[in-house]
This record gives C-alpha cells, structure tokens and sequence, in this order.
C-alpha cells in the first residue's frame, strides 16, 4: 500500500498505486475497489481507489488528429499542457481549460471541468464528442451523445465512476494566436461584482478575483478579467504569434510551516493585490493565454504552502435568484474567521452537461482554507447555507461534504446510480469519494 | 521524401525512446522509429504524426542480432542525420550474479550491440563527412557499484566506446554524444525507489538529447546534480567506496 492524496493533501490515505502501460493492463490491474486517476490534481479523495489506484498518465499518445475540422483522439492520460504545448503552435486550442493545465483529458471529463467561458461556451465535456470507457465489467465500449449516451452522460461529470476512461474524442477551437485581450475592471463591493459580471455576460471569459479578507462597506469587493482571443493584429511588433508556455520558475521545495499564512499575512497580501489590480483597471491590454488562464501554474508544488496537514478548497455553486444574499452572509462569515487565502474566486456558471455535472446557471465561489482548528465545523455551517439555497458543491475540490449535503445537491443522483449500476453491477469501481458519498454503506 | 533532416531512435518503445521521438519531431525532423516489435511502435508513429506533422518510419532492430546491423543500416531508405541509441537492459543484479546467461544479455544489450551499431553508423557518417550520434550511456557506468556493477560495467564499456569514437570522429566532421540520464521516471524504473531531487521525467531527457545534438556537447549529464553525485562517487578512496552498500 501507499500513502495518496489529492492536490489539497488532505485526506491521506492508502491505497495501492499501479501504472499500466496498456489497455489489457489496465483490465489486470483493477480489481474491486478501484477507480482511475489522471495527474491527481482532483483535491480531495477523488482520484483514489477505494483499495487501488490505476494510474493513467502513461497513456500519452495523440491517436489522431485533423486539422481540417480540430478534431482530435487521444488516450485519456494527455495533459492539457502537453495538449496546448503541441496544438496551439498550430492554431489548436481545447475549448475549455480549468484553472491548471496540469490535468489529463480523462480527469477533465470525469468532472467535467469548466473554465473561464462556461457561462457562455459551457463544460470541457460539451467538446468531447465520444469516449472509450472500460466498464466495471470490463466491456470496452465506445460511448457518445447518440450511442450509449446514459454512459456518456453519466461519465461526464461522473468522477471516473462509471469506468476507466481510456480514450475520447474532442473538439480544438482555432485561435489566431496564443494571447488573451484582457480588460480589467475593479468592483468596490460585492454588488458591483455581481454587475460586472453580469455585464461580463457577452465576453468569452469572465472570472472575479474577489478579495476574501475585506469586511464591511468593502465586504466582496474584487477584480473582474473579462478576455477575449486576441487577433494577430492585436499583437506587439516582434512577438510571437503563440507565446512559450514556461515550465514553472518557481517552486516551493518544502513544506512551509502553517503559520506563514494567517489573518495578517493573508490580509495584507489580498488588500496590496486589490489596489495593483485597481491600478490597471479599465483599459485592455493584451497578455499570453498562461498568466491569463494559469496564474497559479507558474509556481511548482504551491499546495505545499498550506504546510504539511494540508488544505481545504470549498467550491460552491449558488443558483442565480437569491444569489446575492447567500453569497455576501459566506463572505462575511469568512471574512470574519480570516483564514481564507488568496485563492478566492467568483464566478457566473451556466447548465452543465453531465447528469452529475457540477455547474448549475448561478455564481461560484472559491475559497481556500488550511487544515486546522474548527475548520471543519465551520465548513459544515457554510453548507447549511449552500444546501438551504439550492446550490452545491464541485466534487473534484470536495475531501469533506456530508452526504446530505451531496444529496440535496445532486437530485438527479438517483439517475446516476441506476447507470452506474448497470455499467458495474458488481460495484469493482469505487473510490475514496463514492464511499464517502454515493456507495451503500456495508451493514 | 522532404528535405528535412532525419533522426533515428534506436529503442523506440521504450519511454525515453518516446521522449526523444516527440523531442526531434516537434524540432522538424522526420523521425525513424526502430524496436524489435514494429506492431507495438505503431502506435507511437501515429502520434508523432498526428502532433508534428512529420514522416514517421518504422524498422524493426534486434540490439541481440549484430548479424543482421549490416542489413539494417543498408535497409534504411536513406542514411540519417542523427541516430540515437536508447537500448539496454537494466537486468536484476542478483540472478546476474550466478545466471550466466542473463549476465551475458545484459552486457551485450548495453555494451556490445550499441557499441556496434553506432560504430557501424559512424562509418558510414564519416564517408558521407556528416552526421550525428546519441548514446545514451549511464551514471551508472563512472564506477562500478556492488548494487549493479554487471549493468554498470557495460555501460561503462559503452561510454569508453563512446569518448574514443567522438575522439576520432570529430576529425571527419562527425559529432558524438555521450547521455547519462541518471533517475529517470519511465517503465524500466517503475517501482525502483529513486531519490526525487535526483530523478527527472522522460520528456526532460528527450529535450536535453535534442540540445545536445544542436549544440555539439560531449556529454550530458541530464541533471547537472549528477555531475557532482558522480565527481564525488569517482574520487571516493577504493578503501572507502568497497565498504558502501549502493
């Protein structure tokens, strides 16, 4: 056994690691109790088998790929930093990317990720046309919106569940370059975000950056990236048409200790990022698609800030009426506790794809904690607070919900149980999180 | 045929095989991929194409079958730009120890047939008055450890091969490059505890291999770590060095 964890490093748990290097492998290799995992960057207990873990990045080849129409197969280990490396030199970029590009198509459709443009563009499954997906069974079978499509829907969004996800085909956007028309616009309170964003309905991308230590008359306040594709025509003289995406120059080489961030550490960082970002606001300008998209990309291993017990991202979704109040009673609850860091986002999302798909018309909000104190306990309070509103929370970032708070969540949870149960009657595949939350509990 | 200038791995399965592969091809050149089982590189071939856009051979090669290197090289459609050897075989130290057989494989999957193949390359490189060629060697090779001395003995033979061919080389106009990659995270490793700071992934050594061959180096030590780690294994006493267990 070995000790694994998600990118959050909290919880640690065993479970048995194996990297097949072919499709017959990967039927040897799981046996009852295990569920795949891409490159590990779900926070939680996602990407952990139950009893084994069947390690997918060594599956890393492009199958095919047309240029004539951006359509692409790959095996389900690529990452989407090798895809953008390789593609957008040529043109070719994914239609939706998360917040890292560190991840593997496969984990990408297991959660259905959504990025920046999912109010307007929706989730990365909208652009995978079909999957090849190794059941609990062990059928091999070829699953798509017109074939299979109960498997198909219950894979995307469906946390690496429903199978082991060996292939996919999906659909690359053409970009004219690889740089972002970024405009910025400063928000002094939490209703004048919620306005610019939507008024950021009609850009291609809009995220908030929203300052989580603010209180009071500057209780939301935040910045608001709205971007656009930029054109050729937009670029400076001299640079170049698709901008190198740099390994990480940074990194954090050891765990720092837990106390390096707290409410004054925490407070002044996010109150000097404020007035920077306010400083630029209004114009727009043009940066490379990798601070734009991956801001965080650029220091390797910066998990290991939260220190050694690891840290906790709460993401939640609030449908959209009554939005407002929900989101400024979380905020000032968090603002009020002061452990939040800098990592806090907010966000319009629109209907998502997958039958256990996260994202619901509404706002997202962001937070990270460390793990320590009463930390859980207060997160179950905020829960209250998200359940009681209808919204929900992103399994690819949980390590702690109850299952109450998942079920009032997911009401169509009982839809994908049933597919689930006839992809694997036997229940072989099941992880960390499904034990948590969705398997029936042994008497 | 295109006019871009042409690589050729020899041990195109193996991870770092891949990593040198995509490395070249995403560089521009057409690539040639060698191993003993044609069907399995396949797969690799497609996505070499499917990513640069370049022309993919495939050959089959027998690093055990030194009859056939004459047919090999003569076989191929034209004489490469550069040819680069990743083949060996790690072994396991203990049944080399009594196994003759498996001793004799792994010396002559490190050492003999590489040596002979690049050898033979370089003949032909140097009447054509050009040309480039990769061993990838091993730390492992700058001094015999208990933990490994049959596979590290070979790869030392092949790094002497190495030095003394480049030595003469150079004088045609034809260049070699000695690679000692250290840890490196690939199938052949998979499960062998490796230090972290000390271990890279594939695609790492597949570039350092690229810029070897544009820049002309000697040898590379994929992770200037190594150079050191190895400068102080090297100058450590007999007396000392005996009594280590790694």
């Amino acid at each position: 056994m070995t000790l694994v964890s998600g990118w959050g490093r909290f919880p640690v748990v065993d479970s048995d690691v194996l990297r097949p290097r072919s499709f017959e492998a990967v039927g040897e290799a799981v046996v009852t109790g295990s569920v795949a995992r891409g490159n590990g960057r779900a926070y939680g207990d996602a990407g952990i088998g139950a009893v084994r873990t069947i390690g997918m990045t060594g599956f890393d080849r492009v199958r095919s790929f047309d240029p004539a129409t951006g359509r692409i197969r790959l095996e389900a280990g690529v990452l989407l930093s090798d895809l953008i490396d390789t593609f957008g030199p040529r043109g070719f970029l994914p239609f939706v990317v998360p917040g890292t590009r560190f991840v593997s198509v496969g984990g990408a459709i297991a959660a259905d990720v959504h990025g920046k443009n999912h109010h307007c563009e929706g989730g990365f499954g909208r652009y995978v046309d079909s999957i090849l997906l190794r059941t609990g069974q062990g059928e091999i079978i070829e699953i798509s919106r017109e074939q299979n499509s109960d498997a198909f829907f219950a894979t995307v969004g469906g946390m690496g569940l429903t199978g082991v996800i060996l292939e996919a085909t999906m659909r690359l956007r053409t970009v004219e370059t690889g740089w972002i028309r970024e405009r910025v616009i400063s928000a002094s309170d939490l209703d004048a975000a919620m306005r610019a964003l939507d008024a950021g309905d009609a850009a291609t991308y809009s995220v908030a950056w929203i300052d989580c230590a603010a209180r009071g008359r500057d209780l939301g306040r935040s910045l608001i990236y709205l971007g656009e594709h930029a054109g050729r025509d937009e670029l400076a003289d001299g640079a170049d048409v698709f901008p190198v995406g740099k390994n990480p120059g940074l990194s954090v080489p050891i765990d720092l200790p837990s106390m390096t961030l707290n409410r004054i550490s925490i407070r002044a960082f996010n109150e000097l990022y404020y007035r920077m970002g306010a400083r630029r606001a209004g114009g727009s300008h043009v940066v490379s698609l990798y601070p734009y998209f991956f801001p965080l990309d650029s220091i390797a291993d910066w998990n290991r800030i939260y220190g050694r017990r690891g840290f906790l991202q709460h993401q939640c979704v609030i449908p959209e009426v009554g939005a407002r109040a929900v989101l400024a009673d979380i905020l000032d609850r968090v603002a009020t506790r002061g452990d939040a860091s800098f990592l806090a986002v907010l966000k319009k999302l629109g209907q998502g794809d997958g039958i256990l798909s996260f994202p619901l018309p509404g706002y997202t909000l962001a937070l990270d904690f460390p793990v320590k104190g009463d930390i859980l306990n207060f997160l179950d309070e905020i829960d209250r607070l998200v359940v009681a509103a209808g919204g929900r929370l992103y399994l690819a970032k949980d390590a702690r919900q109850s299952r109450a708070t998942f079920e009032a969540g997911y009401p169509a949870l009982q839809r994908f149980n049933a597919i689930r149960k006839s992809l694997d009657p036997a229940g072989i595949i099941r992880s960390k999180l499904s034990q948590r939350l969705f398997d029936e509990v042994q008497p | 045929m295109t006019s871009r200038k042409t690589a050729i791995v020899l041990g195109g399965s193996s991870d770092i095989g891949r990593a040198a592969a995509r490395a070249f091809a995403k560089a521009g050149y057409d690539v040639g991929l060698a191993g003993r089982d044609v069907a399995a590189l396949e797969p690799d071939a497609a996505d070499l194409r499917a990513r640069y856009n370049v022309e993919v051979g495939l050959h089959k090669f027998d690093v055990l079958d030194t009859a056939s290197f004459d047919g090999f090289a003569g076989a191929l459609p034209a004489l490469p730009d550069v040819v680069i050897s990743i083949v060996g075989l790690l072994g396991v130290q203990e049944n080399a120890e009594s196994d003759l057989i498996h001793a004799t494989t792994i010396m002559r999957s490190n050492y003999e047939g590489p040596s002979l193949i690049l050898g033979l390359f370089a003949e032909k490189f140097l009447a054509r008055g050009s040309g480039t060629i990769v061993g990838v060697s091993s730390v492992a090779g700058d001094r015999g450890r208990a933990s490994n001395y049959v596979y590290g003995s070979a790869k030392a033979g092949f790094s002497a091969f190495l030095s003394g061919l480049r030595a003469r080389a150079s004088r045609g106009g034809v260049h070699v490059v000695t690679v000692k990659p250290g840890f490196v995270r690939t199938k052949m490793t998979e499960g062998m505890k490796l230090i972290g700071p000390l271990t890279v992934d594939a695609p790492v050594v597949g570039d350092a291999i690229l810029n070897a061959v544009e820049k002309k180096t000697d040898v590379v030590y994929v992770s200037g770590k190594w150079r050191l780690v190895m400068l102080i294994i090297k100058t450590l006493p007999e007396a000392v060095f005996k009594k280590l267990k790694f």
